[in-house]
């Protein structure tokens, strides 16, 4: 309907296919209904998403909620063994897996750069609709901006989640004592290590995947077995280390890990060992630690193993009678150090 | 991983610190110069394993602690300009200047980056014809060879965009200025391996002989530098003064000539004012004159920049030996590893940040 | 000033001295590793590798030797005891 007296100059765009994003499929009109029909939607699939509420109406649970949000930018966008997509749905649930609760529902938010390719738009989208799906959680409400080219890094994904507590379980560091044990699910580095590769093209003998996955399946078991959890972390940025700094210090408890027992794969100790980058720092998204009573370490271990993303489940370290917050560990020859937070991230040395 | 692992062996160091203990029969200090020896000395806990009479003292082996804040200023500024890219060894990258650091002129939207070789460097000039490019060119013998490669390569194919800004050391002078000094401690030496893989031992004999100190030229991994220890202290229970080779599969008396013809071919050999140390004669490179036009120092004028020296700082004594890190009054206080007031905090490597680690290491073993 | 690291030399390239390179492996990971520091270097021979170079190549001999030496210090320390 048009008025002599509108001055709002509307902008011409015919709807066609686009092979990268452009401004207006931020705009609110029909190229952004266009491309988020096509693809979230259609992708994505929920009742919620379909009804396109301003916020979607959920069921309310018996349990504790737990709330978490993260957001996502790396780059490479695509790398062995996931994507960016692929991270920001596992990385979401895993941290409503450390509160020892059952994921839900997702939320999802896009910051488009101008330019960017939509059939890569699309494989992200699909990889996070892949993992939602395998995982029984449905993505319900979602954003999609568009800056423009240059304001932006492709994409940046930010994932909410809601999960639910099922048991009155308090899985918090201040419940740590002298003589828990610290489980951790599998090896260290993989995911740190295969980005770099990518990114920096090493050849690599033996081709390196990030350990990328949903872990949530795998500590319902622990949950469900009724283990008591004194602690649960997830590694990512900054890897083992940081993970159990962060929690020693909120428990004021001292860890005390044996090198021996931390498994690292022969690719990732190369790399490491060219560049000077300690292992234990290395980013990780498929990975984390469990402190528990030492009684049940055995059980706790049984129950991993049996699951895929825990088969080299392995016992590292445990709680010391100190009551100080931080974490040392002890050679391989018999000595100790101490392992402190890094100011910023790793950087390649050549001292 | 081959030749790495059997030097790490649990069961070698078992043997090697029993010795080491056996051997002892009185008080020592000894002095590494070398940032990896600290850092592996570190990481390893090699001072746990050594009796108490051995005093391991860190020296001015750490390039990023001995580059003058001068020269951090100046790479910030030239990092600042425009149509430039600044590439930097990763260690130098948050090492602070009188005003700020490397991260952040990249923050403020310089062109900084981390590369891994000098030759990256230059085939970034070649990508990049219509963009400035320089490499801030840190380090000690070992890494000298591969920035005069750069430098050979740089002017063979004629990329007049691409300069080097030089603060390379020599460790033979530093040796003597510390060994010189009346109030001297230092009674053996543990000379830097891959440094000598390039130079040679021949330049540490007749430091060895004038001033009567023993010095083993030592390899990085944890068996190599308790290797080192056992043969200083032993030569000094022997009361010999003479240049051992612990290092021998990599080290030999003449070390690389290739790479000392090139060195000689692109650098002279100059006085550099070392940061905590002050001038020494004879301890730096500069390029010459053939290879002058590299010269970013020279080349890019950049405004005066107020260079200050924290006064409470006492690197120099630490870097020396003569005074140890929590002998100052402001370490572990106004100076820590987040706010370094002086060289040897700034890098992980310098001695008053390995202490910093081996204090807390300390009170944790007094438990 | 000295992260260097060894590795094994797969494939030699190139015929200038100064730009000859090494493909090195170090237990999984092959990076490109300019020789012009080791003319004397053949395949399968271990380099010790900085910043991007080979600047030596190790001397297995003298490995062994070392590693043999602590062999002989354990008995000595054992007869001593």
């Amino acid at each position: 309907m048009t008025n002599e007296n509108d001055l709002e100059i509307t902008c011409p765009l015919p709807i066609g296919q686009y092979e990268k994003i452009v401004m207006a499929h931020g705009g609110g009109g029909r190229l952004m209904q266009q491309l988020i029909d096509n693809i979230m939607l259609r992708a994505f699939g929920s009742s919620s998403l379909k009804d396109k509420n301003d916020s979607a109406v959920l069921r309310a649970q018996q349990g504790r909620l737990a709330f978490t949000t993260d957001s996502y930018v790396v780059n490479p966008l695509f790398f062995p063994g996931g994507d960016i997509g692929k991270m920001a749905v596992c990385g979401t649930l895993n941290d409503l897996a450390m509160s020892g609760a059952k994921p839900l529902y997702l939320s999802c938010g896009f910051i488009l750069e101008e330019g960017f390719a939509i059939e890569s738009l699309q494989k992200i989208v699909q990889s996070m609709a892949q993992q939602a799906k395998a995982a029984g959680v449905e993505i319900v409400t979602g954003d999609t901006k568009v800056v423009e080219k240059g304001k932006g890094d492709g994409i940046y994904i930010n994932t909410s989640g809601i999960g639910v507590l099922k048991t009155n379980l308090d899985i918090s560091p201040s419940n740590i004592k002298a003589g828990d044990v610290i489980l951790i699910n599998g090896d260290i580095g993989r995911h740190g290590i295969a980005i770099m590769a990518e990114r920096e093209g090493f050849h690599l003998e033996e081709p390196l995947e990030s350990d990328c996955a949903d872990l949530s399946g795998l500590v319902e078991m622990l949950v469900d077995a009724g283990l008591e959890l004194h602690g649960m972390r997830d590694l990512t940025r900054g890897g083992l280390a940081t993970a159990l700094i962060e929690i020693s210090a909120s428990a004021s408890k001292h860890i005390l890990l044996q090198e021996a027992d931390i498994n690292i794969p022969k690719t990732v100790r190369s790399v490491c060992e060219l560049l000077g980058l300690d292992p234990c720092y290395v980013a990780n998204e498929g990975r984390f630690v469990a402190v528990l009573p030492a009684e049940q370490a055995d059980q706790a271990l049984a129950i991993m193993r049996s699951h895929p993303l825990g088969e080299n489940a392995a016992i590292i370290g445990q709680v010391e009678a100190a009551e100080r917050g931080l974490v040392s560990m002890k050679n391989k020859i018999g000595t100790t150090r101490i392992l402190e937070l890094l100011s910023g991230t790793q950087l390649p040395r050549i001292c | 991983m081959k030749y790495i692992d059997e030097f790490r062996d649990h069961e070698h160091v078992a043997v090697l610190a029993q010795a080491i203990k056996n051997s002892c029969t009185q008080p020592w200090t000894l002095m590494e110069l070398c940032g990896g020896q600290t850092h592996a000395i570190m990481k390893y806990g090699i001072d746990q394993l050594l009796p108490e009479q051995i005093n391991l003292v860190h020296g001015p082996g750490c390039p990023v602690c001995v580059t003058p804040l001068a020269a951090i200023d100046k790479a910030i500024a030239i990092a600042a300009l425009d149509n430039m890219i600044f590439c930097t060894f990763g260690d130098m990258l948050r090492v602070p200047g009188s005003a700020k650091d490397l991260m952040t002129v990249k923050a403020e939207g310089g062109d900084v980056r981390a590369v891994y070789s000098p030759l990256d460097a230059v085939i970034l000039a070649e990508q990049n014809l219509d963009k400035h490019v320089v490499f801030f060119a840190v380090g000690f013998e070992t890494t000298i060879p591969t920035t005069a490669m750069a430098a050979y390569q740089a002017k063979a194919r004629g990329l007049s965009n691409f300069k080097l800004l030089v603060s390379h050391v020599r460790v033979p002078p530093a040796m003597q200025v510390i060994l010189a000094s009346p109030e001297n401690r230092v009674q053996g030496f543990l000379a830097a391996g891959n440094v000598c893989v390039v130079m040679g031992y021949h330049e540490y004999l007749p430091i060895a002989e004038k001033y009567q100190v023993p010095i083993v030229v030592t390899g990085f991994e944890p068996v190599d530098i308790l290797q080192g220890i056992l043969h200083c202290v032993r030569q000094l229970e022997e009361k010999r003064a003479v240049v051992e080779n612990q290092y021998g599969r990599a080290v030999t008396q003449a070390g690389n000539v290739t790479a000392q013809a090139m060195i000689a071919r692109v650098f002279e050999v100059t006085t550099f004012a070392w940061r905590g140390l002050g001038e020494i004669e004879n301890s730096g490179f500069q390029l010459n004159l053939d290879y002058a036009e590299f010269d970013a120092a020279q080349y890019y004028q950049v405004a005066h920049i107020n260079t200050r020296e924290p006064k409470a700082c006492k690197s120099g004594e630490v870097l020396q030996g003569i005074l140890k890190p929590f002998d100052c009054l402001e370490f572990g206080k106004r100076c820590t590893p987040e706010n370094p007031l002086g060289a040897t905090m700034v890098s992980s490597e310098g001695a008053c940040a390995a202490y910093y680690a081996y204090r807390r290491q300390q009170s944790l073993s007094e438990e | 000033m000295c992260l260097a690291v060894p590795g094994k030399i797969v494939v030699i390239s190139g015929d200038d001295p100064y730009t000859r390179t090494g493909d090195v492996s170090f237990s999984g990971l092959i990076t490109k590793v300019n020789l012009a520091y080791v003319p004397e270097v053949k395949e399968n021979d271990y380099v010790i590798v900085h910043a991007g170079f080979a600047i030596s190549v190790l001397d297995e001999e003298e490995a062994q030797a070392t590693l043999a030496s602590f062999d002989e210090l354990k008995q000595s320390l054992e007869q001593q005891v």
